[in-house]
């Protein structure tokens, strides 16, 4: 194959060279990130996970002073309909002698409802309290046996290691007892 | 702080560091940007290259599906069904890794005929050869076992008829099978085992292919005229010149890979391998994927089960030997006219053992099966030998750099009777 | 040959195609049609689903072919991608009734669908499947046009393909006479006559166009990943080509100084 042109100008020929191997190398650049970015989102929760990651319910049948605990995204949550005397002992508390301060309000969006995930924030164990026959501990909300975490009526710890209250996720009352969580 | 005769050291001092005590970046430095090789490879070459990224391809795309796939007779199916419906990207990861396993044989087996071609299996490349035989039967046994993994009819009747193929190893051959199974037939057990050894394969086979390389480094790289390197004229150095090919080479692979991959009709592979596995029931032709297609051919062509055995692992044992069946001293068919002839008629024979191996057994297909595989075997023990014994080859010219240089036209008193015109790179 | 690097590769490539269509799929029996080759609009490099023909199909799925036939990879929430919002699907997960548990009580219970539940399947197991049809077993259609020769050609022939038996063919039991089917002979009855729904767009429902939706909405349930196939393999292999066109520039570029 012969090659017939002749050697361009350094000057002319060095710019149009760099140029044309800036554009390869950013386009090849440009390809790999490309490639690169379905390798990465393959371990991204996948469309059936997805599905799974909001649960809807119909809480009617849950009474007054029942509880039930339901799986929403791996973890159990605690539902509570809570009796008028259960709501008032939450909204009566000094919110700041709390090691984790939120007031009753700040965790429920109706107030016979409390809805948090059951995880006891020390260490994950299940907090007992939700079956008619378990301990509450002294608060009146769940006692957590593995270290003695104890949460009160708003899900909030009161006593024990656990740092933080119970979580609230996220939820929506779609109707009056259909709530959707996540 | 190494540096050699013709560069400086590095000049990043974390670099140096590292280098000085663990000199990986001056072993790459070597090997990579100054080994020599010869300036006149065409782009047969660019295949070896290409296989080493379909290596690494099929390697990431298969680590991944592993984080989705479950290797259990009642949810494997369905968990390849998972990765292509619900994991993102999970269709395109699949499909890159089913495919894979085509363009990785495709490219192996371009690979292998260049070497038969320009002899590149001659003295002193003899080990490189049969590495490159060994990496060949460690693809197949990978490739076997992963398409056993999606259990699918194929996927379990290609299993079974292979397995059973080891019952006709006389005296132990049903307790291997057996073995082989952790049964009674194939099932569960056989299944988790095939994903942990396909698993495990690929590092074997990259543990190889690093010995593959470091043989190919010892004595350099054949070239097209199948003479040896005389000296700097002959060579350049890898870097940037054969890089800057191989990406080339490398980005029209890329574009038919894809083409394949996004819309190809038979990159869905096999209708039945769609079918849940059915122990009960039988598809009515058991096919493996093309590449095995002529083994296939050559198992069922001989009627009796161990002959036919035998005569499929002996036609990979033939490949092996030809650096001690062919011994003509000259490499490149380009200077074997007569070699080269029943060169092409080899790739055809085995075109038309492929062919046959996707037919039924039956009619013309017999016939030309046991004509295929009769050839084959006639190829490799007679006509290599006689050949080498009898050929006349054409006059070698005398250096990789004279053709180059006299850039197509015969001319000047050095040129030899019959130069031929430099190769178009 | 001085060139061997074309004629081998062409040979790669003819070889390959060769191959591909010898190796794959049932040979149909000799005496079997193919089906004839139709043209469908998620053909071809630029293909698509026809949405409202997936949703036709769906229909007729819904209204026949799900008394027998289960399609257990599907699941509700899938149906957005043939066009139907949240609320619908929710609706029309909801109109079934499916068994879940157990309850606290260690029983098994029904309940309404949900989008993340599988399509419910008309038979809990393949035995009783079986049982309610004579022996055999009405395919899951979850993968079908992938799992057959000749793909949604070869379904829409099947649902087409009844016809009466000619007189020199012996029928056996309870078969009926199919032209495309393998051997002629199949379990299931023609379930498609004219009329047999009733679309709400208006489309009239006769055999050949249920048909047709029916193989368009199997193709989907397939394939459901098609379009977005399409879509990210044409931008691929054009950003392919111009990332090659630049690669041989540079290749050319720095070769000049050998040649």
């Amino acid at each position: 194959m012969a090659d017939s042109v002749a050697p361009r100008g350094s000057h002319e020929g060095g710019t149009r060279r760099d140029f044309l191997y800036l554009a390869t190398g950013g386009v090849a650049a440009f390809g790999v990130a490309a490639l690169v970015w379905p390798l990465i989102d393959q371990m991204n929760p996948s469309a059936d996970v997805l599905a799974l990651s909001s649960t809807e319910m119909d809480v009617a049948k849950v009474e007054v002073g029942q509880r039930i605990k339901v799986m929403w995204r791996g973890h159990p949550v605690f539902v509570a309909h809570r009796t008028p005397e259960e709501i008032k002992e939450a909204e009566d508390v000094n919110v700041a002698e709390l090691r984790d301060p939120q007031t009753d309000a700040q965790r429920v969006q109706k107030t016979e409802w409390l809805i948090v995930v059951g995880v006891c924030t020390h260490l994950g164990c299940i907090p007992l309290g939700t079956a008619p026959t378990d301990p509450r501990g002294q608060f009146g909300g769940w006692f957590c046996p593995c270290h003695g975490s104890q949460y009160d009526t708003s899900g909030r710890i009161r006593l024990g290691p656990a740092p933080l209250n119970l979580a609230v996720p996220p939820y929506k009352f779609l109707a009056a007892t259909s709530v959707r969580i996540g | 702080m190494t540096a050699s005769a013709t560069r400086p050291g590095f000049k990043n001092p974390i670099i140096r560091w590292i280098d000085h005590r663990l000199p990986v970046f001056s072993y790459m430095d070597h090997e990579l940007n100054e080994y020599p090789t010869p300036k006149n490879l065409n782009y047969m070459w660019n295949f070896g290259s290409l296989a080493g990224f379909m290596l690494v391809a099929m390697i990431a795309t298969g680590i991944i599906l592993a984080m989705h796939y479950t290797p259990d007779a009642t949810l494997a199916f369905n968990s390849v069904e998972h990765i292509m419906r619900d994991v993102n990207y999970g269709w395109m990861l699949r499909y890159i890794h089913m495919n894979g396993a085509t363009m990785f044989f495709i490219v192996v087996y371009i690979h292998i005929f260049r070497g038969l071609y320009y002899g590149s299996y001659k003295a002193p490349r003899e080990l490189l050869w049969l590495l490159g035989v060994l990496i060949y039967v460690l693809m197949m046994a990978t490739a076997f076992m992963g398409y056993v993994l999606p259990w699918g009819q194929m996927s379990f009747w290609g299993a079974t008829v292979i397995t059973n193929l080891f019952s006709a190893i006389p005296v132990v051959g049903e307790s291997v099978v057996t073995w082989l199974w952790g049964g009674f037939a194939v099932d569960n057990p056989t299944l988790n085992r095939f994903f942990s050894l396909h698993y495990l394969l690929p590092f074997v086979i990259v543990a190889v292919v690093i010995l593959h390389i470091i043989a190919l480094h010892r004595f350099g790289s054949n070239n097209p005229l199948g003479i040896d390197m005389k000296g700097k004229q002959d060579s350049i150095p890898f870097h940037p010149y054969y890089t800057v090919k191989d990406s080339f080479g490398l980005g029209v692979f890329l574009i038919f890979y894809a083409c394949i991959v996004f819309f190809c009709r038979t990159s869905s592979g096999e209708p039945d391998n769609y079918i849940p596995a059915n122990p009960l029931a039988t598809p009515a032709e058991i096919v493996p994927e093309w590449y095995f297609l002529p083994f296939y051919a050559i198992l069922r062509s001989i009627p009796n089960k161990l002959a036919g055995v035998i005569a499929m692992f002996g036609a990979i044992v033939l490949l092996a030997l030809v650096p001690w069946l062919d011994r003509s001293p000259v490499k490149s068919a380009r200077f074997r006219p007569v070699y080269r002839y029943f060169f092409w008629l080899l790739l055809g024979d085995c075109f038309l053992l492929g062919f046959c191996g996707a037919h039924p057994p039956e009619g013309w297909y017999v016939v030309a099966s046991r004509l295929g595989a009769l050839y084959y075997y006639l190829h490799f023990l007679v006509i290599f030998p006689l050949l080498a014994l009898f050929e006349r080859p054409l006059p070698l010219p005398r250096s990789i750099s004279e053709p180059v240089l006299k850039g197509g036209a015969i001319s000047g008193a050095a040129a030899p009777a019959r130069a031929l015109p430099m190769e178009k790179a | 040959m001085r060139r061997p690097l074309l004629a081998l590769l062409t040979a790669a490539l003819i070889g390959t195609g060769a191959n591909a269509i010898g190796g794959s799929g049932i040979a149909l029996a000799a005496e079997t049609q193919a089906p004839p080759e139709l043209h469908w609009s998620f053909e071809g490099i630029f293909g698509t689903y026809d949405r409202a023909a997936l949703a036709r199909g769906f229909q007729v799925y819904k209204e026949i072919c799900s008394a027998c036939h289960s399609m257990n990879l599907m699941h509700y929430r899938n149906l957005q991608d043939i066009g139907f919002s949240a609320d619908q699907v929710k609706e029309i997960a909801a109109s079934v009734q499916v068994t879940d548990g157990p309850n606290d009580a260690g029983e098994m219970y029904e309940r309404p669908g949900r989008p993340s539940d599988t399509f419910k399947p008309p038979f809990p197991n393949e035995n009783a499947a079986r049982a309610a049809n004579n022996g055999a077993l009405p395919p899951d259609l979850s993968l079908i046009v992938k799992a057959r020769k000749g793909g949604a050609d070869y379904v829409d022939g099947i649902l087409t393909g009844f016809a009466d038996p000619p007189a020199d063919m012996k029928m056996a039991q309870g078969m009926n006479y199919n032209k495309y089917f393998p051997g002629h002979q199949i379990a299931m009855p023609p379930p498609l006559s004219d009329g047999a729904v009733t679309y709400p767009d208006g489309t009239k429902a006769t055999v050949d166009q249920m048909a047709s939706d029916m193989s368009n909405f199997l193709t989907w349930a397939s394939e459901p990943k098609l379009e977005e196939r399409h879509f990210i393999g044409v931008k691929s292999v054009l950003f392919l080509i111009v990332l090659t066109v630049l690669l041989y520039g540079v290749k050319r570029k720095i070769w000049a100084a050998v040649h």
